[in-house]
């Protein structure tokens, strides 16, 4: 069966807070009812809805649930969740419409990162027999990664630094950041360890966000957007979750989701890669075999604003919005997920 | 640790604690009920009103809810449940009735408890009014009121009239 061709035709991202006093649902509302403007769809044009978020986020069981009040689930509606970031949605969304079932879907993601010790609630996510009994915490596992990759050579505190002054810099030109600065790399490497081999600016910044993003077939996405930007590949792969069982100075499933994608066909303008730590970026790039050409995380990545779930996400909306501002022919979004890196989700779009 | 039968047995509690927001919306419910007032929510666009005001919006036409509406005190049960099974941390004692609650003024039913009157003679339609908990007891919670009790008023026919509950 061939393939139909889908496109993003719209993106809105809530700008950055902490310390939200909205519930999730009155952070979410706004920015779906924007990108129902900024695309002229109608609610009820939409075929399929689907969520991405994390009930460990807000402590409440079923809290995805009351998300729906968000959409507007009357008259009925489909629509489907994944205990994940938004960017799995998205892929789950991508196959709703190549069933053929629906012609367009709405995305959408959010987290409330900050409500809660996010570094523990992650780490939840570990097996729950033999590691999350031990609260080895998300970031002292990435300092792990991190300390192991310096150790083999992989990376050096340098490249970890250039990434960090990087993503700083490019912060400015985005509105929905929240680190923003223009420390020189010598300055950042002269900051004290937080978590040694981790320096404060290696760790992404947990921020409370929502975005939405709309997916069309075909004609219907030529109607919405002057410029779509039309998924080529996209690729989902997950390493084994035995923590010790599997290199930390290499991402396999990142280099196979990127080699399923189609990433090395034709050269990649912009990458936007969800890497919540400095050299996970490193390691991704690597894995992803993206040459010097490529320009990384123009938004300044989840580095300058990681809401946890909506950050994958992200990824698309900001690799979608290049291509749609003409900046760029060829992108690819990124997503991570779990301890060091343990899934990738590398998709590929191109303008026409 | 323990080593019981030759096993290692490792007993670790996870628990995490969070800063939870009841939002902008429903702050005025949960002041109003601590001040011994039912404060519902009107959607902007249909004109139904929420009680509680849920996560401040209408699902039904997806906008933020707006003005304050007080609702109540007295309302009617729209549909109840005897309850008779006993299970673990049962607080209240057996038969006891679960009734849904239309507040006068609301769209939406709340659920509470029916007690100063047998279960047999829960019905729909019987108009209830709230026991209040001491004012010591209180605070943001619909656990101020101790119960609903029958009022002794006529019965109100539920149909089209009720809203959208």
């Amino acid at each position: 069966m061939a393939l139909r061709d889908i496109a993003i035709v719209g993106t809105a991202q809530r700008p950055s807070e902490v310390n939200s006093t909205f519930t999730s649902v009155e952070i979410l509302l706004p920015v779906i009812q924007q990108l129902l403007d900024k695309v002229g769809i109608e609610r009820s044009e939409i075929g399929f809805w689907c969520h991405g978020s994390c009930d460990y986020m807000s402590g409440q069981p079923f809290s995805f649930v009351s998300a729906v009040d968000a959409i507007g689930a009357w008259p009925p509606i489909i629509e489907s969740h994944v205990e994940a970031d938004g960017a799995l949605a998205l892929y789950e969304a991508w196959v709703k419409i190549q069933t053929g079932e629906v012609d367009v879907a709405l995305v959408f993601s959010n987290g409330k990162t900050t409500s809660g010790p996010i570094d523990q609630i992650l780490s939840l996510q570990t097996d729950p027999y033999m590691v999350a009994p031990l609260k080895p915490g998300f970031d002292a596992l990435a300092a792990l990664q991190a300390r192991a990759c310096l150790e083999a050579g992989v990376v050096t505190e340098r490249q970890m630094a250039e990434v960090a002054a990087r993503s700083r810099r490019d912060a400015h030109n985005n509105a929905v950041a929240f680190t923003k600065g223009n420390e020189s790399v010598d300055e950042l490497l002269a900051m004290p360890y937080t978590l040694n081999p981790l320096r404060a600016h290696d760790c992404a910044t947990p921020v409370d966000g929502a975005n939405a993003i709309i997916l069309a077939a075909g004609d219907v996405a030529r109607r919405l957007a002057e410029r779509p930007a039309w998924i080529r590949g996209i690729d989902h792969r997950i390493d084994t979750q035995r923590l010790g069982a599997r290199s930390m100075i290499t991402s396999s499933s990142a280099a196979i989701a990127a080699q399923k994608a189609g990433v090395a066909k034709d050269r990649i303008d912009v990458a936007e890669l969800h890497a919540p730590y400095t050299h996970q970026e490193l390691l991704l790039r690597n894995a992803m075999g993206l040459s010097e050409s490529t320009h990384i995380n123009p938004s300044g990545g989840a580095l300058v604003a990681n809401p946890a779930m909506a950050a994958g996400l992200a990824r698309f909306a900001e690799a979608a919005e290049s291509i749609f501002a003409g900046s760029a022919d060829r992108v690819l979004a990124h997503c991570t997920s779990g301890p060091m890196l343990q899934q990738n989700l590398v998709c590929v779009m191109e303008g026409e | 640790m323990s080593e019981a039968d030759g096993l290692v047995r490792l007993r670790q509690p996870i628990g995490v604690t969070y800063n939870w927001s009841a939002g902008p919306n429903a702050t005025s419910h949960l002041a109003g009920l601590m001040a011994g007032k039912f404060i519902g929510k009107r959607c902007p666009s249909c004109a139904l009103v929420y009680f509680p005001p849920r996560n401040g919006v209408c699902p039904k036409c997806a906008k933020i809810l707006a003005g304050d509406v007080e609702v109540g005190p007295k309302g009617t049960i729209t549909t109840f449940c005897i309850v008779n099974v006993p299970f673990l941390g049962q607080k209240i004692k057996l038969p006891y009735v679960a009734a849904q609650i239309l507040l006068d003024g609301a769209d939406i039913s709340m659920q509470h408890l029916i007690q100063e009157c047998e279960a047999e003679d829960v019905r729909i339609g019987m108009r209830v009014e709230p026991v209040w908990k001491d004012k010591s007891e209180w605070g943001p919670s619909l656990e101020n009121i101790q119960h609903f009790r029958p009022t002794g008023e006529p019965d109100r026919v539920m149909g089209a009239e009720s809203g959208a509950s």
